[in-house]
């Protein structure tokens, strides 16, 4: 089973298509979400009627802390444009949205993977994986051989040594990485909407559960578009400029 | 560990011949190592025979097992999995039963370094031919990204027509993949007689210390010795950062200059003094005759104390840092074919095609330049001919030599190579095939009457060439 992982689309339509038909000529069986379908972009309504179409053909999907912020509550932890658009996402999501949204699990475990968008180790608290440390919290805290996670938005591979010390790994793009059953894997899928690694193209990962190997993707996409549409809704200038720079 | 069925656990003992694994009938038991059995095997599907002999690799596993054993064995399984072409063994399947894994591969039949090794000291140029083939299989591995980091004797194997295909990569490292490897061990990933300065620090990231593998293969090989002999320990292994080995010549007075100055090349501590790549270092072996002799080719006595403790404290700072992999190494270091026509000799096309060769030298430094001119056939009566041959080609390379003058290369830089062939661009194509050739940097023929009549060589040259190339037009000799 070929499975195509997004993460951190953040209502950026031009990246979610395109990442779509992307991973369709790859020949994936399906679809995965790793959280953070919006907040930040300019299409969270066109990108949650994709998705949603997706999830209900049994694709399945995962919270995130831009979803849930979006659904209420205190804003404390974010920073002033994040902020800003969760306001802006709020006014224009309708009681069907919402509904898919609050529907969502913080996990979905499925024979041996984990799917989760910040943390196996408590998912709610949103935890970011930036080193060996906060990976092996999170192996710690799941059965699962390969745990595949979005929110850091930079594409990244841990994996266990046989004495338990944790490595740390920057995929190549197009490079297949084969996921040896002897050890466990955590892998940052990287983000289809807002990617921070300097690179401005839309990053995804596929997991061919047959193959055993996990592929990076980075696909260039309208950035200009997408750019400009978050100009025109009024949302923060801050948002649009970084999806230039993919910082 | 037996099973239900009454069988015996694959990683745990000998199995007998008949056992059926993953699609595979055992035959029998090839070799027991310390870390693995390897067994010959046939499809168990008669209708589908493989193209080659199979073999079955199965690590043991169970209590007192070697750590390190599966550790090799999913790095080996990765690495074959990924590198193709004649200069590996093909990987045919790989799965586990029970959670005992095994893979299948292609067996090689032919001889083992090992066999040769074993009646060595061998004469020069028969050392020249192994090493040379080794090296060529070693360029085809950096090419694929793939470091072995474990060559010796009998971790290489010849096919039926000479082809080296290294074996076991249970130490290699893929530059686009995760090292499984790194520290995994207490002592450094190697073998003590073969295993470079750079991997004793801890760095698996630079390909020539498979060059450094293949000096202590060669020297071996020409002397019947092991140049820092086989210790166990990190010290005895270090001691080869700062004591050079005995010079070959000092073993083996008859051992030409020449090979003793490749040998102890490869020998060098620090990376960047060896060969750039395994092409050049066969270029090289093939080609003895031109290898510029420095002052290693000379000597008959290791370094004083003086200089060994100079070595020692040198030792004491971290290597530099490798290209970040393989394949990126190797394009810093391209062998670039320079072609030049010597029944065309005009001053603008001359110019033009240096130009392009010094701005490739600004970006390839360590670039390797062969010039290479086909004479014509001389149609002279028997008897002289062969004089004549040879006087022509020599006043071909002094030819070669004074057009590369003005690009101001190192001795180790430049090759020429002359032969006397109707068939231009069949000789240029077959050089490069040969010898491992990046780029081909051909002159446009001019607007002649010979033009039409013969084709022109850049254009078959450009069709059928096992590489790039660049076709140098001087600017005033557009239409």
């Amino acid at each position: 089973m070929r499975t195509a992982l997004l993460a951190d689309i953040h209502s950026n339509l031009e990246a979610l298509q395109a990442c779509l038909a992307h991973a369709r000529r790859e020949g994936v069986d399906r679809f995965a979400f790793l959280g953070d379908l919006i907040g930040y972009g300019a299409d969270p309504l066109a990108c949650l009627d994709i998705i949603a179409g997706l999830v209900d053909a049994g694709a399945p999907a995962v919270l995130g802390n831009h979803d849930e912020a979006c659904l209420g509550g205190q804003l404390d932890a974010m920073h002033f444009a994040a902020r800003d658009a969760i306001y802006w996402t709020r006014e224009r999501l309708g009681p069907h949205e919402r509904a898919f949204l609050a529907g969502l699990p913080l996990a979905v475990a499925e024979t041996d993977r984990l799917l989760v968008h910040a943390s196996a180790e408590r998912p709610e608290a949103w935890t970011y994986i930036t080193g060996p440390r906060e990976a092996a919290q999170a192996f710690a805290a799941t059965p699962a051989r390969v745990v595949l996670v979005g929110h850091v938005h930079h594409p990244q591979l841990y994996f266990t040594m046989p004495g338990g010390a944790i490595r740390d790994f920057a995929p190549v793009p197009g490079v297949p990485l084969p996921l040896s059953d002897f050890r466990r894997w955590l892998a940052i899928v990287g983000s289809v909407g807002q990617p921070r690694d300097g690179n401005p193209a839309a990053c995804y990962a596929l997991h061919d559960a047959g193959a055993g190997t996990l592929t990076h993707f980075r696909v260039p996409y309208d950035v200009q578009a997408a750019a400009r549409k978050i100009l025109d809704a009024g949302l923060p200038e801050r948002l649009a400029w970084r999806l230039l720079e993919g910082e | 560990m037996a099973t239900a069925g009454g069988r015996v656990s694959l990683g745990e003992g000998p199995l007998p011949a008949g056992t059926a694994v993953g699609g595979f009938r055992i035959r029998g038991l090839l070799h027991e190592g310390g870390m693995a059995r390897l067994y010959a095997v046939d499809a168990a599907d008669a209708a589908a025979p493989a193209p080659f002999p199979l073999l079955m690799k199965v690590p043991k596993l169970g209590f007192g097992c070697h750590p390190g054993c599966l550790v090799g064995f999913e790095v080996e399984r990765m690495i074959l999995g990924r590198l193709r072409g004649p200069h590996a063994p093909a990987l045919v399947a790989s799965g586990d039963e029970e959670g005992a894994p095994w893979l299948v591969m292609e067996r090689i039949e032919g001889e083992a370094l090992a066999d040769r090794a074993a009646r060595a000291p061998l004469e020069a140029g028969e050392v020249a031919r192994l090493t040379g083939a080794v090296a060529a299989a070693v360029h085809d591995l950096h090419r694929q990204n793939v470091i072995h980091f474990d060559l010796k004797p009998t971790n290489v194997l010849f096919r039926a027509d000479g082809t080296a295909v290294p074996i076991d990569f249970g130490l290699a490292r893929h530059g686009e993949l995760p090292d499984l490897v790194e520290e995994e061990f207490a002592l450094p990933a190697g073998t003590g007689a073969t295993i470079s300065p750079e991997q004793l620090a801890g760095n698996r990231r630079d390909p020539r210390s498979d060059l450094f593998a293949l000096g202590v293969i060669a020297y071996q090989l020409a002397t019947g010795k092991l140049p820092f002999g086989a210790p166990t320990t990190r010290g005895g292994m270090r001691r080869r950062l700062y004591v050079d080995p005995p010079p070959p010549r000092a073993l083996k007075p008859g051992l030409p200059p020449w090979l003793q100055e490749v040998i102890l090349r490869c020998l060098e501590v620090r990376p960047e003094a060896r060969y750039a790549t395994a092409a050049q270092l066969a270029h090289d072996l093939a080609h003895p005759e031109q290898i510029p002799l420095s002052l290693r080719a000379g000597r008959l006595h290791r370094a004083g104390p003086l200089a060994v403790a100079r070595r020692w404290l040198r030792a004491l700072r971290a290597p530099p840092r490798a290209a970040p992999t393989p394949a990126l190494h190797l394009s810093r270091a391209p062998h670039v074919l320079v072609a030049i026509d010597p029944g065309d000799r005009r001053e603008a096309l001359d110019e033009a095609m240096r130009v392009a060769l010094r701005r490739a030298l600004a970006a390839e430094p360590e670039l390797r330049l062969t010039l290479v001119a086909a004479l014509p056939p001389q149609p002279f009566g028997e008897e002289s001919a062969p004089d004549i041959a040879h006087g022509q080609q020599t006043a071909a390379r002094i030819g070669l030599r004074h057009w590369a003058h003005p690009l101001g290369l190192s001795a180790e830089q430049l090759r020429i190579h002359v032969e006397e062939n109707a068939d231009a661009a069949g000789a240029l194509l077959a050089y490069a095939a040969a010898h491992h050739v990046d780029r081909i940097v051909i002159g446009a023929r001019g607007h002649s009457a010979l033009r039409r009549y013969l084709g022109s060589v850049s254009a078959r040259v450009v069709a059928e060439a096992p590489c790039s190339v660049s076709v140098v037009r001087p600017p005033q000799d557009h239409p």
